[in-house]
């Protein structure tokens, strides 16, 4: 989409577009500026920055990402909510039950902030989807099984680190919501490394607290949230080996996470949602 | 005391720099961790150990060619502190620079203006704390992400560069300069 056609489809949806842009000088100036100075690829960032500037409010993308994480984040906390609720026979008791429920409390957590953080910004939170943990019987025995509940709890973490890094450069003209996504990312990714410890010590899979390559030690039924990961090269420098120490190329996958864009994962949570 | 010696410098390259300078500190202690290792080490300890070893590495060795030119030089450091044959001083030191590393990664994503270099301290910073959590798991199970780390909204808590660098001092000779690091 060219940037005559990105405007033709703002003033659809608000006619005043041009008019608020012109109204004010700055907009107008630093409008001819972004277009004179940025890429195609950065082109909806800068409008972004631009509709901050005309309507003076949080722009509707920053929204549209927050309330995209609000849903991952009720999908993250209604799955532990059924979890701990038939803890005595789903999840072993002491330390295991205990990671579970703080895990739980953590993904609650996030829900309110998120909600609150939309509010706040002017927006309105979209309601919980209705969820299916089975997805339509894919994980049948998700809340009788330990470890079936804990394979779809390493993906869900483990997807949830790639959501949120997917949205980071989205939220980079809002400084206050892109640290609260990358507060939330980290504690996401805290998660992910105690699950598939605890994967680990259950015999479970034979995994580590990091991703290696593209294997999750679920199986394929899950691949869609590790494919990708296996990259070994970061903006252009080749990691395995780098200036000449010994590092694997499991060691370069490892040592970076990767992003996955909003539609990649809504596929991937899509089987979830009823 | 932050206006003398090894300069970050300004803007992305200065956020750069002062990722490539804690990475740097990382690597150094980890590398003496799977040289000398703490007495009563499983094979176990080891092997992640040294997985965590070559994740900061590698995180160093990108950040000095993605530099270039621009590159502060090697710092030195100073571990006089830690007693390397010792467990729990390790893995204390250890717990004390991962957390340090998210709450600084966390705290300078608002301070990068290209989008390219958010999304690669994105890619490095969930893997720190992936580190994170192991290394409190093993120094006590199930504090992966307690409230010394985490608030009440269940978020990080982030950390700006002086902060961060005041604790990082301790452990380095070298003296940091990040005074012309951008603010906000």
């Amino acid at each position: 989409m060219n940037i005559t056609q990105i405007i033709t489809e703002i003033e659809k949806s608000d006619p005043e577009f041009l008019q608020k842009v012109d109204s004010r000088r700055e907009g107008i100036k630093s409008f001819n500026r972004f277009v004179g100075k940025v890429t195609l690829a950065a082109l909806p960032l800068a409008l972004g920055g631009l509709f901050k500037k005309s309507y003076g409010q949080t722009p509707s993308g920053v929204i549209d990402v927050l309330n995209y994480a609000l849903t991952l984040e009720y999908l993250e906390a209604a799955f532990y909510q059924q979890g701990n609720n038939v803890a005595a026979t789903l999840i072993p008791a002491g330390p295991a039950q205990q990671a579970i429920a703080t895990i739980g409390s953590h993904e609650t957590a996030h829900v309110n902030f998120l909600k609150a953080a939309i509010t706040g910004s002017g927006g309105t939170p979209v309601n919980s989807p209705v969820f299916d943990f089975t997805a339509g019987g894919l994980f049948a025995d998700v809340f009788t099984n330990y470890n079936t509940f804990l394979a779809v709890a390493q993906t869900f973490e483990d997807t949830g680190v790639r959501a949120y890094k997917g949205q980071a450069a989205a939220l980079i003209s809002n400084n206050d919501v892109l640290t609260a996504a990358l507060n939330i990312h980290s504690v996401e990714a805290r998660h992910a490394s105690h699950i598939r410890q605890m994967r680990k010590a259950n015999g479970f899979g034979d995994v580590k607290p990091w991703i290696t390559g593209k294997d999750s030690g679920i199986g394929e039924v899950v691949q869609a949230s590790y494919n990708g990961e296996e990259i070994t090269t970061q903006a252009g420098v080749q990691i395995t080996g780098i200036n000449n120490f010994s590092i694997s190329t499991n060691a370069a996958s490892e040592a970076f996470d990767e992003p996955l864009t909003m539609m990649e994962v809504l596929n991937i949570v899509k089987p979830f949602i009823k | 005391m932050m206006n003398s010696g090894i300069d970050l410098g300004s803007g992305d390259i200065g956020i750069l720099n002062y990722a490539y300078a804690l990475e740097q500190l990382e690597a150094a202690f980890y590398k003496q961790v799977t040289d000398t290792p703490y007495s009563g080490i499983i094979a176990a300890e080891t092997a992640l150990l040294t997985d965590i070893r070559d994740h900061e590495i590698a995180h160093r060795e990108f950040f000095k060619n993605a530099l270039g030119a621009k590159a502060i030089p090697a710092l030195e450091v100073d571990f006089s502190s830690i007693n390397f044959t010792d467990r729990s001083s390790v893995l204390a030191t250890a717990k004390a620079f991962e957390d340090l590393g998210v709450s600084a990664y966390n705290g300078a994503g608002k301070l990068i203006t290209s989008p390219d270099y958010l999304l690669l301290a994105g890619k490095i910073v969930s893997v720190e704390a992936r580190h994170a959590a192991y290394i409190r798991d093993l120094i006590s199970n199930g504090s992966f992400a307690d409230n010394t780390v985490i608030d009440s909204n269940g978020l990080e808590i982030s950390k700006s560069p002086m902060e961060v660098l005041m604790t990082a001092s301790s452990f380095l000779k070298s003296k940091i300069n990040a005074s012309n690091l951008p603010t906000s």
